[in-house]
């Protein structure tokens, strides 16, 4: 077990590789009640295209296999998990996004043998083709759910303009059309070839003893049987650098109008220390476009395109990446083309001062000791960097470093006509 | 459970309350003001703290407001509204990084209480009136705030139920105030009701963090002072019983129906059996292990949300389900088999035994942050009572089952609203 301090924010965290592959990290969080853990693999709902273990061909799986494979992993010949959790006083959950499905639980007391049920209940599926069937109503709920729901309706239609090929496009839940075609065979399939523990990330946040815990952890991984796992083989089809779409309108039963407007990432085969700089430099970049202090900020919501529903936000994974701002409005062209102005103005070299950008950092810095006050961020994005090969606790470091220079060479590289897009929710007539 | 303790001093015009810890990176300033919902009030109290936290005497732009947190090293400063009981609640939330955590040593704790101190009580005023440009520009955007409920259907068949069911009652007013009173404001008449709110209203900070409680009073006492006062309290009236069931259903274009459903628990917070009700909640519809939960979702397989919550202030459980449009009858039905089980009796010590667990388990994490732990201690506030947290505990975990078979059966069912699609009506 290895110890990495963190002086400056008064961390301690603690690791260790077990022989099976599976990777653990503690953070004892003192003061605190609750005990956090995730426990997390590196499958989403982009993987969809992959040789399964002990095969050679590369096969393509049903939209929204992982998120239903989520739902069914709960689900045991004796009842369901969240029964199991309960009794010992946690409430357990989970989510899959594009590239990740994780499982977690918090607790304020019986952690032990929280973590025992959460590591056994990951590990020991059972699928059957009577429960699959059952989940197919539930999902369907889901997926029906989010189809009224606009804000949804409307972040994926703009991802759906900005990607051609590449199935971050593909809703995570899968359509009711789609999930109809899982089978058992297809679920064991899946989890067969993403649940090894070389390809998981185990982390434990709480008021936790990390000997203890990490002795419980190996013992636990020890007693089971793990044969070494082989390189995933996934595939995903060239992506062009243009988006496929510049704009989309879609109809609904809304009172008020939405607009998002987007950029396809540039560089999307960066990982470690090089996508945090970049990630970093855009989040920076898109706060002194579009922060509240911004003077583009003020000027939209004077005019009354912008209320407090606006946001931005960037997004990078390997392979995909995208920026994008935006919200409710009454006037979504003219918020589209306002919005599309001021970017290219800082395309152009706008004039951003240097007040301006150390204080954009401050306010990041800032941002990550709050979030840092949150065991669920820690566990999250812990996971989330330490799959792409960054350190979540460099983030202040790599802050610090960028400079005007980066900012406007950013601007000038990422932002630009054919990788731009516009997505609307318009009131159905 | 050190963390709640909570030392509670009279200011003038306000109680302090300073919870010393050391748990977190950040302090975090609670300002919350109280008074009672009413009609006339509802719309410009919905208002006023978007405008103070527009821009201020000393920044008087938005733009100058902002820069000046982002330079504190991105504090935040944020309001919420809320409804509790028939009393209409104003929350103001300032979070500030401590500079222990910093290699800079400017002494943020106080650079944040000044700014709040500069937001409640320093407005971009001129003469009598508020600014004009910042009351229009916060009247537009609460307009489309109150419409935008319409657009997010869960929320929007939430407020309908509470519409119907509390029709007559100032809890059926909406948190964001109505949208035909927003053209009725002006500067001048939402700087009157500033000006009666700081000096009606039942205030309280809330001050979290590693911070020392002299030096927060010290703070308090130089930068926070108001009028003394005696808060309004809200006579609650008896609500008149209805003969039926009231069943609402109305057409939208939506795919999925919204089915709500309110109950009268006839309990409130301070009650002596309260615990029982939060009990009952619980085993009823708070968590996945509920009666509900099995039933409409595992069982029948009808939905993917389905879960009932309490308004400890006012007395109301609300059921809240996304189902198909067809499932309306099969769903209302398997819904009411579970209150009547509970009125029965029909459940195990075990599910008992885990649903005690698990809100224990949830009242402490709520108390892990600052702002779950403010909403707990802010109960006795609103309750005028004093109930500490170990209390809560206990007398939860002494809770019989008796005692919730008592609670089930003053439970009434009052109204059934559902938000159904336009191609469901044959």
């Amino acid at each position: 077990m290895e110890k990495i301090n963190f002086d400056q924010l008064q961390e301690e965290l603690y690791h260790e590789k077990l022989a099976n592959g599976l990777n653990v990290y503690i953070l004892p969080k003192k003061g605190f009640n609750k005990t956090y853990a995730t426990f997390t693999t590196k499958y989403g709902s982009v993987d969809n295209n992959f040789v399964p273990l002990g095969k050679e061909e590369y096969v393509k799986v049903p939209d929204g296999i992982a998120h239903f494979l989520e739902h069914k992993l709960f689900e045991k010949e004796d009842g369901d998990v969240f029964q199991q959790f309960s009794k010992q006083g946690a409430s357990a959950n989970a989510f899959t996004s594009f590239t990740r499905t994780a499982y977690l639980f918090s607790s304020t007391s019986d952690v032990e043998k929280n973590l025992e049920t959460l590591v056994d209940f990951v590990q020991d599926p059972y699928f059957s083709e009577k429960t699959v069937e059952k989940e197919k109503g539930i999902i369907g709920q889901e997926i029906t759910m989010y189809d009224d729901n606009p804000d949804w309706r409307l972040y994926f239609g703009l991802i759906q303009n900005l990607y051609q090929n590449h199935p971050v496009k593909i809703d995570i839940a899968g359509t009711i059309e789609s999930i109809s075609h899982i089978t058992k065979d297809l679920l064991y399939e899946c989890y067969n070839t993403f649940y090894h523990p070389s390809n998981m990330l185990l982390f434990i946040v709480g008021p936790v003893d990390p000997k203890k815990f990490m002795d419980q952890v190996r013992e636990n991984q020890a007693k089971k049987n793990y044969k070494e796992m082989p390189e995933i083989k996934r595939k995903f089809e060239d992506e062009p650098l243009q988006t496929g779409q510049p704009k989309q309108v879609l109809e609904m039963n809304v009172q008020t109008s939405k607009c998002l407007i987007g950029m396809k990432a540039l560089h999307v085969d960066q990982t470690g220390p090089e996508l945090l700089k970049n990630e970093l430099t855009m989040n920076v970049l898109l706060d002194l476009l579009f922060g509240k202090s911004s003077e583009n900020y003020n000027q939209l919501y004077n005019e009354g395109l912008i209320d407090e529903t606006f946001s931005y936000d960037y997004t990078q994974e390997q392979g995909f990446g995208f920026a994008m701002v935006g919200g409710d409005t009454e006037n979504p062209d003219k918020l589209a083309d306002e919005l599309k102005n001021m970017l290219f103005q800082a395309k152009n070299g706008t004039t951003f001062t240097e007040e301006q950008l150390d204080r954009a950092k401050k306010k990041k810095i800032g941002a990550f000791l709050r979030a840092v006050n949150s065991p669920e961020y820690i566990a999250n994005q812990f996971t989330r960097y330490a799959f792409n090969d960054m350190n979540l606790f460099d983030v202040v470091p790599t802050l610090e470093k960028i400079t005007m220079n980066d900012i406007k060479t950013m601007a000038s590289e990422v932002i630009s006509e054919e990788r731009f897009s516009v997505c609307q929710v318009i009131p159905k007539k | 459970m050190d963390s709640t303790a909570e030392k509670i001093t009279t200011m003038q015009g306000y109680k302090l309350h300073v919870i010393e810890t050391d748990k977190y990176k950040t302090n975090t300033f609670v300002w919350k003001m109280k008074a009672p919902l009413t009609k006339e009030g509802v719309t410009k109290r919905a208002l006023l703290p978007h405008v103070l936290q527009s821009s201020s005497a000393n920044y008087p732009t938005t733009t100058a407001l902002r820069s000046y947190l982002d330079e504190l090293y991105g504090a935040t400063l944020f309001i919420d509204l809320a409804k509790k009981g028939e009393y209409h609640i104003i929350s103001f939330t300032l979070e500030i990084a401590n500079e222990k955590f910093l290699s800079d040593p400017t002494p943020l704790l106080k650079k944040g209480f000044e700014l709040l101190s500069e937001v409640l009580t320093k407005p971009n005023v001129s003469g009598n009136a508020f600014d004009q440009e910042t009351v229009n520009k916060e009247k537009r955007t609460l307009k489309q705030r109150i419409q935008s409920v319409y657009d997010d259907k869960m929320r929007y068949s939430n407020v309908r139920l509470l519409q119907e069911m509390c029709k007559g009652e100032p809890y059926a007013l909406q948190v964001n105030g109505e949208a035909e009173d927003v053209d009725t404001i002006t500067p001048e008449n939402l700087y009157e009701y500033f000006k009666k709110a700081f000096s009606e209203d039942e205030m309280d900070l809330y001050v979290i963090g590693d911070v020392k409680e002299e030096e927060v009073k010290s703070l308090a006492e130089n930068l926070l002072k108001f009028e003394d006062r005696t808060p309004k309290k809200v006579v609650t009236t008896e609500i008149p019983k209805k003969d039926q069931v009231n069943e609402i259903k109305e057409e939208q274009d939506v795919k999925q129906g919204k089915l709500n459903v309110g109950y009268r628990t006839n309990i409130v917070y301070g009650d002596s059996d309260y615990f029982a009700l939060q009990l009952f909640n619980g085993i009823f519809g708070g968590f996945s292990h509920s009666k509900l939960f099995i039933n409409v979702r595992e069982k029948a397989s009808l939905a993917y949300y389905v879960s009932s919550r309490l308004e400890s202030h006012k007395g109301l459980m609300m059921v809240m389900s996304g189902i198909d449009l067809k499932n309306y009858d099969q769903a209302v039905g398997i819904i009411r088999d579970q209150l009547e089980a509970m009125q029965k009796g029909d459940f195990t010590d075990q599910e008992l035994i885990q649903t005690k667990a698990v809100i224990r388990n949830q009242i402490l994490e709520t108390i892990d942050t600052s702002r779950g732990l403010t909403e707990i201690l802010y109960h006795n506030v609103v309750a005028a009572k004093d109930i500490k947290l170990e209390q809560w505990i206990n007398d939860m975990e002494k809770t019989t089952k008796e005692e919730i078979v008592a609670v089930a059966n003053k439970i009434e069912l009052d109204t059934i609203y559902f938000l159904t699609g336009t191609e469901a009506v044959k």
